[in-house]
């Protein structure tokens, strides 16, 4: 994360307020996640304050503020997905793992995290790692399946 | 206009070369329901076969054409045959029916579920038209009528199906002539409210502003809902061609569309629809030799469910944090950066070009008095035919879930309408027609079009305390009825399916919500309790067996149910032993096994597992606790 990063992310905006969720979002897709480093340049190039970007950012449910895992590991818990058994399915994420929804694990292998839904309701419940979808999960394919990512 | 003409003339050449196509066309489904099911694997195994057998053929990756539970799905067209279509295909299955048909011309028709031609001919015997499938033909399809059919990453394939002449016929009109069309047509906003569409329009129309700004509210939030995400990936220029007979008719020259940033296939097809309409001359300057200049932005929502509010989508797009104002001023006057804004609903807009190119009258032709035209819905949860459905305004949700969808494989229960604004209706509602005001009237709303299926096996408390878990969660906290309302209702809920609930908690529970309804400020906190007001309304026995008898009848609340083996059917296999996290079951092989409650923490590890080999069968079963203290007694 060199200062040149975020100028070439910055260049692409005309520094107006509306371009604060965007540059979020860009910021976070280049370095995985929202550091202290990366908020203190966005709140130089935008002029606004630290806190103001902190308070937008932690009501959006899309921004961590830690680094992410090696694999993202999301797991519907939409409508169909519950009726279908999805939080039963976290929690086996969880105890698999041993962290919780929000946390990386310590060989920063796997992060977790809940999503409202990932509209493949039909084919639920269905958990996410990295690009690849999973549909009709049930807890005993879980171990096979996480043992494919390193 | 003459540009306009010779571009379509050369899409329909481009078109017709792919309807006459010398060599076969294989068509694949790749939306991302497609994709969750296995359809890359597919295609990738589709090329491979070409390739190893020296075969020539077009693949197009098409969009949903609906019946999720049918996917991947794959159709071939031989030329001069109708185009065949293959339900469930995995890779192998791929290669040999690819294999077979372009080989050997044997379609393996067995495998087939349906076919496009107009009639069956020795090409298709026995085989139904794709169209006649149970879940197929109680359908309209308006909105989605390109779906499944073009390639959405090709605006000539879109031209060539009459693809943006909604909006060259609305250049020959006034504005307010548009804007009389869509009332006379009887459009209401699709987005879940029903407003009428042309009354937001007007308003907008004659308010003074200096710009103004026309919106597309893309944020489909609703759990369980995925009809807009299916129709942009599915067909994004007709959602592309409404926003601009919008932006036409209130006068804005600048557009957003506020998308979630959950679905990346769906904002690459915008952006790349985005990029053909500005090489065709459909946006920029002077569209079409019209006077009129348009510009489109994409704005990818960063997950927060209340801005498919507009005041907080437009908070959002500020840059702010998507907090609701309270209105008036409406956006109508009042929007985006002060000026006046309409927000109008994907599928509001996806309908709007249909519309315009065959008249209110024609639009009419479909639904009811008051509910005019087609709506889409997600039918899903317990339901055999899942997936993407349009149906005429009005249709009751009998003919939805059952002709349409199958029925459920247990006994029916109870349908979720919109998403967690709105409720659950029982079996008494099923001859409910599907429109703005019956549902309204039973409690529920139409909302943005998700229809959750629930059958005996689902526990209403269970559902209701997750729909407030869910938008107690996504409360913005701007007002205290909503923020603190909601989480002492969801604690209430909590107490009730663990078991320590009180008879007393139902009337805490029945005015705490109808305060929430009341004292709330916007959308979420006015509709949040409806889950929780319709259930207990229609299935207070329910609620009563948790209390009183700290039962869940339909052994979902965990508290309330245990795991246990049968021992008449347990022949000891140890493969639950081998997956059971906390070591609670135990046996030797060969004898029954022993399940210990007190170390269960009810993970479902060996249900599933029982099931899975099948060499138990059903040996493990979960039940209420209720039950087996019954037994006891006996």
């Amino acid at each position: 994360m060199t200062d040149k990063d975020y100028v070439r992310i910055f260049s692409r905006f005309k520094g107006e307020e509306g371009d604060l969720i965007p540059i979020l979002q860009k910021v976070q897709e280049k370095f995985g996640y929202l550091s202290e480093e990366a908020i203190k340049h966005i709140s130089r190039f935008l002029k606004i304050s630290e806190n103001q970007i902190y308070g937008v950012a932690s009501f959006y449910s899309q921004f961590r503020f830690t680094a992410p895992g090696r694999n993202s590991i999301k797991v519907c818990l939409g409508t169909a997905c519950h009726v279908r058994g999805g939080q039963i399915l976290c929690e086996a994420v969880e105890r698999e793992l041993d962290i919780s929804p929000g946390q990386t694990t310590k060989d920063k292998r796997f992060d977790l995290q809940r999503v409202a839904c990932l509209g493949c309701c039909a084919l639920a419940p269905v958990i996410q790692i990295n690009d690849d979808i999973y549909s009709r999960m049930t807890v005993i394919r879980l171990k096979e399946i996480l043992g494919k990512y390193e | 206009m003459n540009s306009f003409k010779k571009k379509r003339k050369a899409a329909q050449r481009k078109w017709d070369l792919l309807k006459t196509s010398k060599v076969p066309v294989i068509y694949l489904g790749t939306a991302s329901c497609g994709r969750a099911a296995g359809a890359m694997e597919v295609l990738t195994s589709v090329q491979k076969t070409l390739k190893q057998n020296r075969l020539k053929a077009k693949i197009v990756q098409v969009g949903c054409i609906g019946p999720c539970y049918l996917e991947p799905l794959m159709d071939i067209t031989l030329p001069g045959r109708p185009r065949i279509s293959y339900a469930n295909v995995n890779p192998e299955k791929a290669k040999r029916i690819v294999e077979s048909y372009l080989k050997k011309d044997d379609p393996l028709l067995q495998l087939a579920v349906g076919h496009f031609g107009d009639e069956n001919t020795k090409f298709t015997d026995g085989i139904p038209k794709f169209f006649d499938l149970p879940m197929l033909k109680p359908q309209v399809r308006v909105v989605l009528r390109n779906c499944g059919f073009i390639d959405p990453e090709e605006i000539d394939h879109y031209l060539a199906n009459e693809g943006y002449s909604g909006i060259m016929n609305a250049f020959g009109k006034k504005p307010e002539e548009i804007i009389a069309e869509v009332k006379e047509a009887g459009l209401r906003g699709r987005g879940g409210a029903g407003f009428p569409t042309y009354k937001k329009w007007e308003i907008c129309r004659s308010s003074p502003g200096k710009e103004k700004y026309m919106i597309c509210n893309a944020d489909e939030g609703d759990p369980g809902a995925f009809m807009n995400r299916s129709l942009i990936e599915g067909d994004p220029h007709s959602v592309l061609e409404g926003l601009l007979i919008a932006a036409y008719a209130i006068g804005a020259s600048h557009g957003y569309i506020y998308i979630r940033a959950e679905y990346p296939l769906a904002i690459a097809r915008l952006k790349k629809a985005i990029t053909q309409m500005k090489d065709y001359g459909f946006l920029g300057k002077n569209i079409g030799n019209s006077g009129f200049d348009f510009d489109i932005t994409i704005k990818e929502g960063a997950g927060a469910f209340v801005c498919g509010e507009e005041t907080a989508l437009i908070a959002s797009i500020e840059g702010k944090r998507g907090m609701p104002k309270s209105r008036p001023p409406f956006p109508a006057v009042s929007g985006l950066f002060g000026m006046p804004t309409i927000i109008n609903n994907v599928e509001t807009l996806g309908t709007l070009p249909n519309i315009l190119r065959n008249g209110a009258s024609w639009y009419k032709q479909f639904g009811t008095q008051g509910n005019h035209g087609t709506k889409t819905f997600s039918l899903v949860g317990k339901v055999r035919r899942s997936g993407l459905i349009e149906v005429p305004l009005g249709m009751t949700l009998r003919k939805i879930i059952f002709d349409i969808g199958g029925g459920s494989r247990k006994p029916f229960k109870a349908v979720q309408t919109g998403g967690p604004s709105g409720g659950c209706l029982s079996e008494e509602f099923l001859d409910t027609p599907v429109d703005y005001e019956s549902l309204d009237a039973a409690g529920s709303i139409m909302g943005s079009g998700g229809l959750i299926v629930m059958d005996e096996d689902t526990c209403v408390v269970d559902v209701a305390h997750y729909f407030l878990d869910f938008t107690q969660k996504e409360s913005c906290g701007k007002c205290s009825p909503c923020r603190v309302g909601s989480r002492h209702m969801v604690e209430i809920l909590e107490r009730i399916i663990k078991g320590h609930g009180q008879p007393e908690d139902l009337t805490k529970l029945q005015t705490l919500g109808e305060t929430v309804k009341r004292g709330s400020l916007c959308g979420l906190g006015q509709t949040a309790p409806n889950p929780v007001l319709t259930t207990l309304r229609y299935f207070r026995p329910e609620y009563l067996l948790h209390v009183t008898e700290k039962h869940c009848p339909a052994s979902v609340c965990r508290e309330l149910i245990e795991y246990r083996v049968i021992p008449e059917k347990c022949t000891g296999c140890q493969r639950c032993v081998s997956v059971c996290p906390t070591g609670a079951i135990t046996g030797p092989r060969a004898e029954p096994h022993n399940l210990d409650p007190s170390k269960c923490i009810k993970c479902r590890a060996c249900y599933e597992i029982c099931r899975f080999d099948a060499i138990a069968g059903d040996a493990i079963i979960i039940r209420s606790k209720r039950r087996a203290s019954d037994e006891q007694t006996k």
